[in-house]
């Protein structure tokens, strides 16, 4: 089935079963491998794109929903890898593994867009669904704080 | 472990880097001086080797060579390099290597890196800078004595001349580089980068999403593969529906693999489990296609394996000692019969899977005879030796280019999935992906072995621990060694094996041999302290401060829990004060319904106490609010910032095992197969206050990887029993009604 999606402000033709995954659609078909694959049943994260401006588990989005929707991935968050989270996540240096991290940082750009100085409940629950092995919640919840006041910042001078 | 000094026979080869620049290679035969340390030497040694590229424009270019799985190798040993070559690290590049017999040994597995190659690495840093420093004087016809080096660049201070490292490439490949062995390292306070901050290599493409573990190779040609396998470990497939699956979309190429068994070692063992395989443009569609696939598979005398059969035969075997003890120091009867107070435990800790984010996968192509890898593996070479094996080809055919890791905490020690890989590409004569599924990842693991301790221990009326006997009940691939804690501490000690026969595969996982074994001795030994009455902190200590009882037999090399030779007494009462004093044991006023646990352990070389601050309320909510983590690993920290990250991995690693994790097995299948069934923990039960603290103390830098993890769940475990008196002594918490908060 012929599709017209819209993904980092562009638009793109795929060809592709209307129930395959995102994910799939991302990965395999347009050979974007920032978002990534880690259960495929909507409980991990790694996989998780920004669809209307939300937060979304691109496993779980088949890809007719998909269509027309703007969807973000990791590698359209910024043009130039400038993100408050991106710029934090480098200097606290938030990944160990780093699989789960594009994920981790879709997730919690979804919740400083709508929460721009989130509680720590606030951001328990909006990263719940986000898993990291490794275990870097303890600076994932700090860059998340930081980047907050980073955005405000920005937000306050204009540049973002 | 064993730590490599370069000796004569290593040297430095230099040659002309292509566009100018120079090239220096570290050659060491594998012959070099051991020091045995910690748990002892023994085997061939694993040699360091690096290779620096210095271009003219002075960017300085480290080959990692190790398996990067997020433990920061390929930060801490360039840094290693860096230091001694005396660069700025912001000059330094670091570049993957691939598998290569001249980088020496690459793997990642036991938290060996920093020990093995703490003076080798250093070494070559030393040696490259000093040949420099040669260069620069018959440049300049000074003496060497009169020059310095700083920032990659050698100054000669009298004449106010300085020169890049890039500049000297020419004079320097004309000089003789120096034996490594011969040069003289930094001054410790001397260190510019060892010791620094230093944040991953690999960040910039983490969060941006550039392209960079296995699962993101791609070759021209690939397609995409499934492989399902039995459910029954060790069964083959002898049929399937193969002409009805290839009709399917997506789908070109459906058939059985075989499986291949192969001489390792000593031992022949598997080396891929064979199943059905399909093959298509699409990994989605092909993975889809699974859903219509029926499969004969054969008949395993394992079918029968069963999580709770296991259960019942153990305690059936518990009052039945063996014969023979493993270990017998005094005589453990009679001082339990004549204790003032004894205690008895049943622990059980369950199979777990490795459960890495990033499900095993990997790119092969074989043609022409000639077999080309990309995958991420902790034991490289292992995976080219097999890959050859199963192909009929020489390790010389196989290249395999090494790929960041999305996890892996001991599984991919294993190349199976390698193997599996390469027999697809071959049968299917086009490059192939081989992608599991999640549900393929936990239920075809090589599972940490469950484990059953049946303990009785007995205290004298001065609460003094004089009697500790363990019969352990052991699954096929559970072992305990015989010097385990508290061997060694205890006069009388006695531990018996028996074992129960089964089919499930099992592997190392992080901080193998420690990570369940750890709960149940140190929350035993809580169970004694409370018997004594005495503050179980201070029993801990009272227990390391008595006399060694050196008996026969003596413990084996390798106990990585505790008793072996080399285990320093002094060294863990030194973590256990220090975790005191920095978590306010005993002087802090909690709140109702919170409490500290303790537990110390040591393993992979490190000494290890930590102290957890907990909450649990009436409906059985857990919250942990502060963990405390002492550690002594020698007198040099190479990154703090990773050292930290370490630990904090390895607090919410054991987390998830004290509260989410068994993969039960039925029908010798494992059950579970995704993170509904196999919850790790989640940012919201995470602590908030994770603390570090290192002793750094006059010993070799040892390994971070594993050590931090077997202490935090008992000390959980232990708070746990200090707020509610209920304890509990079979992994996970879950099945005793126990939550996060």
């Amino acid at each position: 089935m012929k599709l017209d999606l819209n993904i980092n402000g562009k638009s793109v033709s795929v060809d592709v079963p209307p129930d395959m995954p995102l994910l799939w659609v991302l990965r395999d078909v347009l050979q974007m491998h920032g978002t990534k694959f880690g259960c495929g049943a909507g409980q991990c994260g790694a996989c998780t794109v920004h669809m209307r401006g939300r937060a979304v588990k691109s496993c779980q989005v088949q890809a007719s929903a998909a269509a027309g929707a703007p969807i973000v991935t990791i590698e359209g968050l910024t043009a130039s890898g400038t993100h408050p989270l991106q710029e934090i996540w480098r200097e606290l240096d938030v990944p160990d593994c780093g699989y789960c991290q594009g994920g981790q940082i879709m997730a919690a750009a979804a919740l400083l867009a709508t929460t721009p100085a989130p509680t720590d409940a606030q951001i328990d629950t909006a990263m719940n669904g986000n898993i990291c092995r490794c275990g870097t919640y303890v600076r994932i919840r700090e860059g998340i704080h930081r980047a907050a006041v980073v955005a405000a910042a920005n937000n306050k001078k204009g540049t973002l | 472990m064993s730590a490599v000094v370069l000796d004569r026979r290593s040297f430095l080869r230099v040659s002309a880097l292509a566009g100018g620049g120079l090239m220096i290679a570290a050659y060491i035969e594998p012959v070099a001086k051991v020091l045995a340390q910690g748990r002892g030497g023994g085997g061939p040694a694993p040699v360091p080797n690096a290779f620096i590229k210095i271009a003219r424009d002075g960017t300085v270019t480290i080959i990692a060579k190790n398996p990067e799985i997020g433990q920061g190798v390929k930060q801490s040993l360039p840094m290693m390099i860096a230091d001694e070559l005396d660069v700025d690290w912001k000059s330094v590049k670091v570049e993957q290597g691939d598998l290569d017999a001249k980088y020496g040994q690459q793997s990642a597995g036991g938290s060996t890196a920093v020990p093995t190659n703490w003076v080798g690495m250093r070494q070559i840093g030393a040696a490259a800078r000093q040949m420099l420093v040669a260069s620069a004087a018959a440049t300049w016809s000074v003496p060497e004595t009169e020059l310095t080096t700083a920032s990659g660049k050698v100054l000669h201070a009298k004449s106010n001349k300085s020169i890049g490292y890039g500049e000297l490439a020419d004079k320097a490949l004309t000089m003789t580089p120096p034996d490594p062995s011969t040069v003289k390292l930094k001054d410790p306070k001397d260190y510019k980068i060892i010791g620094q901050r230093i944040t991953g290599v690999d960040n910039e493409a983490i969060v941006t999403g550039k392209p960079l573990f296995g699962i993101d190779a791609t070759v021209p040609g690939m397609q995409y593969a499934v492989i399902q396998r039995a459910p029954v470990f060790g069964a083959k497939a002898t049929s399937a529906n193969l002409d009805q699956i290839k009709a399917l979309p997506g789908v070109k190429q459906a058939f059985i693999v075989e499986p291949v068994t192969a001489q390792q070692g000593q031992n022949v063992q598997t080396i891929a489990w064979g199943g059905v395989a399909i093959v298509g443009d699409s990994w989605w569609l092909v993975n889809q296609a699974r859903a219509q696939l029926k499969v004969e598979w054969s008949q395993q005398p394992n079918a029968t394996d069963d999580s709770a059969a296991f259960k019942k035969m153990a305690a059936d075997l518990a009052p039945k000692l063996p014969a023979q003890a493993s270990r017998n120091d005094g005589d453990v009867e009679k001082a339990l019969a004549g204790a003032a107070k004894t205690v008895e435990g049943a622990y059980f800790y369950p199979y777990l899977s490795h459960a890495p984010l990033e499900p095993m996968n990997a790119t092969v192509s074989v043609k022409d005879g000639k077999c080309e890898i990309w995958a991420g593996t902790q034991t490289p070479a292992n995976g080219a030796r097999q890959v050859a094996q199963a192909l009929g080809l020489q390790q010389s055919d196989i290249t395999l280019h090494m790929f960041r890791i999305g996890g892996s905490f001991g599984r991919r020690l294993q190349n199976d999935f390698i193997v599996d890989a390469a027999l697809i590409a071959k049968q299917a004569g086009v490059p192939v992906h081989l992608q599991w599924t999640r549900e393929d990842d936990m239920r075809h693991d090589w599972y940490r072995a469950a484990g059953f301790h049946f303990l009785k221990g007995g205290v004298d009326a001065s609460g003094k621990l004089v009697a500790w006997r363990n019969h352990f009940v052991a699954p096929t691939g559970s072992s305990l060694g015989a010097g385990e804690f508290p061997a060694r501490f205890v006069p009388n000690y006695a531990m018996y094996t028996s074992p129960i026969q089964s089919g499930v595969p099992t592997g190392a996982m992080r901080a193998p041999g420690s990570n369940g074994i750890a709960f149940v001795m140190q929350s035993f030994m809580d169970e004694l302290a409370h018997a004594a009455g005495k503050d179980p902190l201070q029993f801990r200590l009272d227990l390391l401060s008595g006399p060694l009882v050196e008996a026969a037999p003596n413990p084996a090399a390798g106990g990585r829990g505790g008793g072996a030779p080399g285990w320093d007494p002094a060294r863990m009462r030194a973590v256990i004060e220090l975790v005191r004093d920095k978590s306010g044991w005993g002087k802090t006023n909690l709140p109702k319904g919170t409490a500290m646990g303790v537990a110390f352990h040591f393993s992979h070389a490190g000494y290890f106490a930590e102290v957890a601050q907990v909450a649990v309320d009436a409906n059985k909510k857990v919250r942990v609010d502060k963990i405390w983590v002492a550690a002594d690993i020698g007198r040099q920290i190479v990154n703090p910032l990773n050292s930290e990250a370490q630990v904090q991995s390895a607090v919410i690693d054991g987390m998830s095992q004290l509260m989410g994790w068994e993969v039960t097995i039925k029908n010798g299948a494992a059950v579970e197969g995704n993170f509904d069934e196999y919850q790790p923990v989640r940012m919201r039960n995470a602590p908030k206050e994770i603390n570090v603290h290192f002793l750094q103390t006059d010993n070799n830098p040892t390994g971070l990887g594993e050590p931090a993890l077997p202490p935090i769940l008992p000390a959980i475990a232990n708070a746990i029993f200090t707020v509610t008196g209920d304890r509990v002594r079979t992994l996970p918490l879950f099945k005793s009604g126990y939550q996060w908060a």
